[in-house]
């Protein structure tokens, strides 16, 4: 049981004169077992909130706290914060030339569970978990995200969630890029986990498609650096109708 | 990479500094210029705004319209260390190799040589040496000069070699120069892999001169492992011919100095050159690589990836690609890439592409230099997943070399290379001291 807390979050890019201030003032609680939706426009801060609960240096925290379990999540370094729990499907992920996926999931997993994880059962784990993101055995030996498409990228991030298990997993518009088919599989994948386990699950997105198949228990608005408005599925389809229009200009006012 | 070239109505692309930006996150000195002018880029520890680095176009280039070149090494003069292509160079480390005394000094030699391949030597004024691509520097020429004669391993025509043909070279620490020559000769629709692995400690002048038979697939691996102390010169020359493949990787971790000059001409259309190469410089260690691709011949290719790391005080590295196609090479598609990795403070590394272009008609043609420290990025994205940062840059760095060792495409030379580079970065003090900044 996890739950994850953002409590006036604050943040801003940039330094100095630059700095510009892009989450003003974030209130989320997410718990295992809810899947909440994250939906705004472009530029409206949802990728730093996510990235700034992973940890990304580019980001300064200028106020308000995140706690997972109670425990200060802002205080952590990037990777205790994935050993406390949290992962991130980051919506442009990372190409690490020389690094091969196989030894990178092991050496992640290994980091995760505190032990390295014995090399059958492993082996047959990954196996198992590409085949059902239909991805080619052949990625395991190719370098992490090098010259992947951008549908594969998704799905090794998923695969990833898949073998690390964590506790509140964040979905940084992990529908973008993908056809109707991978939208397919890689959502039966958030839904194994979803249903196998515990976990909370932040899904940032700019359209209901992905809705579809994985169904919210909460929808956030998020325009402008903060939650414009809160509901159950019903507003997505309200957004899917209305677009953001109604929240553009007054977007501090209709916060809730 | 070339394909990403679209070709435009020159057929001439180039990167711009976005490639460099995408190589690198933020705080890294990028460099990337338009073609035909030549560019410079030098990237030194501590060094951070993007461009910081560049000295347009006011550089000299390196590239005289015709490059000299003379098997008389007098004819080069004795080089002060202010010439073009002796700049970078610490002069005095390698004045032994430029002086020039005669030696019968040698190194030891090991050898695998798989059938199909012949291993002999020719006299001076052997018509086999006439023929050759002549030297471009005082050092090539007396390498030349004072070896009297050179080693030849031939692989006859058609061969398809079943293990590389393996080329032990081990210096036995003698003061005296080793001058040597060698001539990789391979026939036509051959295939062959050969591997020169240098160690032990030499001052060693060494010339390599590969001919590759029409259609043939040669790829040659030079491996510089040279004990403390060494001082390594040398030009390879590759003649290229038709619808031939020639792959060159050189790999320079050990040494003083290590100071290689690479050539490719193509002797026929259809040639490809594929040109690697990784060097790690630690304290005091001097790594240089210049490269020099002819496109004289239409529809030849060159593909050129150098990757290199950085760490001590005084470790320094160069390298510098020179691209020049003639107005007869139309068709031509080539590439270049250079990557510098700067560990710690007080190293320095030096990057120069230059491509000349003469005809506008070719399929594509691009560079790109890049210097920095480590990604941000990429060290985000694996401590994301819970890697620790230390092993988050043992693995970047581990990643960064071994995509270049991988083209070596033989396992247990690899395996043995990666376990080297493993250790000097055990050896790397300053990893912990360099902590993933979360604000
Ligand atoms: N280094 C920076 N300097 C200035 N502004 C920045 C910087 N990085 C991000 N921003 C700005 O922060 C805002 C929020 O960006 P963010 O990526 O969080 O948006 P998003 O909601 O995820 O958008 P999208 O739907 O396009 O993914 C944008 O206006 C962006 O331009
Ligand atoms: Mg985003």
């Amino acid at each position: 049981m996890s739950v994850l807390e953002i409590r006036d979050l604050h943040v801003s890019v940039g330094e100095g004169d630059d700095a510009k201030e892009i989450l003003r003032g974030v209130d989320l609680t997410v718990r295992s077992g809810e899947t909440h939706a994250i939906m705004g426009p472009n530029g409206s801060g949802k990728s730093t909130l996510a990235y700034s609960i992973a940890g990304h240096p580019k980001y300064t925290i200028t106020g308000g706290s995140v706690t997972l379990d109670g425990e200060d999540v802002l205080a952590m370094s990037v990777d205790e914060r994935a050993r406390a729990g949290l992962f991130l499907a980051m919506q442009y992920p990372v190409e690490v030339p020389g690094v091969s996926v196989s030894n990178f999931l092991r050496t992640a997993a290994t980091a995760i569970k505190g032990e390295a994880p014995k090399l059958r059962t492993w082996v047959k784990d990954v196996k198992s978990e590409m085949e059902a993101l239909e991805m080619d055995p052949a990625f395991a030996e190719r370098n992490v995200n090098e010259g992947f498409s951008g549908g594969e990228k998704k799905r090794h991030e998923i695969l990833q969630m898949r073998l690390l298990k964590p506790g509140i997993a964040i979905l940084d518009e992990t529908d973008s890029g993908l056809d109707v088919d991978a939208l397919r599989i890689v959502s039966e994948g958030v839904n194994r986990t979803r249903e196998e386990g515990d976990v909370g699950v932040l899904l940032i997105t700019h359209y209901t498609r992905i809705l579809r198949y994985i169904k919210p228990d909460f929808v956030h608005v998020f325009v402008g650096g903060r939650i414009a408005e809160e509901g159950g599925p019903e507003l997505a389809e309200k957004l899917e109708n209305e677009g953001y229009a109604a929240y553009a200009k007054g977007s501090g006012e209709t916060a809730a | 990479m070339p394909d990403q070239n679209a070709p435009t109505t020159t057929g001439l692309t180039t990167e711009s500094a976005t490639l460099a930006g995408e190589l690198f996150g933020d705080g890294v000195g990028t460099q990337a210029g338009p073609p035909a002018v030549p560019a410079a880029g030098t990237g030194t520890a501590g060094q951070a705004a993007p461009g910081a680095h560049s000295h347009g176009g006011a550089t000299p280039t390196g590239s005289p319209a015709e490059r000299f070149t003379s098997i008389d090494p007098d004819a080069f003069g004795v080089p002060t260390g202010r010439e073009e292509t002796w700049r970078f160079t610490p002069m005095k480390r390698l004045r032994p190799l430029l002086d020039g005394a005669p030696s019968d000094a040698h190194l030891t030699w090991t050898t695998d040589l798989p059938e199909g391949v012949e291993l002999t030597s020719v006299e001076v004024g052997d018509p086999l040496l006439k023929g050759l691509p002549e030297p471009v520097d005082r050092l090539a020429a007396l390498a030349r000069q004072r070896s009297g004669g050179a080693a030849v391993v031939r692989v006859a025509k058609e061969a398809q070699l079943g293990r590389p043909v393996t080329l032990g070279l081990a210096g036995s620490g003698s003061e005296d120069v080793v001058w040597g020559h060698l001539v990789i000769e391979v026939g036509a629709f051959a295939k062959a892999t050969i591997v020169l692995d240098h160690s032990g400690l030499a001052r060693y002048a060494g010339g390599v001169s590969v001919l590759v038979g029409d259609s043939a697939q040669v790829k040659l691996v030079s491996v510089q492992d040279w004990a403390p102390g060494a001082v390594h010169g040398g030009q390879y020359d590759a003649v290229v011919g038709r619808d031939a493949t020639f792959t060159q990787v050189v790999v320079t971790l050990g040494g003083d100095l290590v100071r290689l000059v690479s050539n490719v001409q193509y002797a026929g259309p259809g040639g490809s050159a594929e040109l690697f190469g990784v060097y790690f410089s630690d304290e005091t260690q001097h790594q240089e690589h210049r490269l020099w691709v002819d496109h004289a011949v239409p529809n030849c290719s060159s593909d050129v990836l150098y990757k290199g790391a950085l760490q001590g005080e005084g470790a320094r590295t160069v390298w510098i690609g020179d691209v020049r196609i003639r107005p007869a090479a139309t068709g031509t598609e080539t590439y270049e890439l250079n990557r510098n990795l700067v560990l710690t403070d007080g190293a320095r590394a030096d990057s120069v592409p230059n491509l000349e272009i003469e005809t506008g008609e070719i399929v594509g043609a691009g560079h790109a230099s890049a210097t920095g420290r480590f990604d941000d990025e990429q060290l985000f994205y694996l401590c994301s997943r819970g890697i620790e940062a230390e092993t988050a840059r043992r693995l970047v760095v581990r990643g960064f070399f071994a995509d270049v060792v991988q083209r070596i495409g033989l396992d247990a030379l690899q395996d043995r290379l990666m376990a080297a580079i493993d250790e000097r970065l055990g050896a790397l003090p300053a990893l912990d001291e360099q902590p993933v900044e979360v604000s």
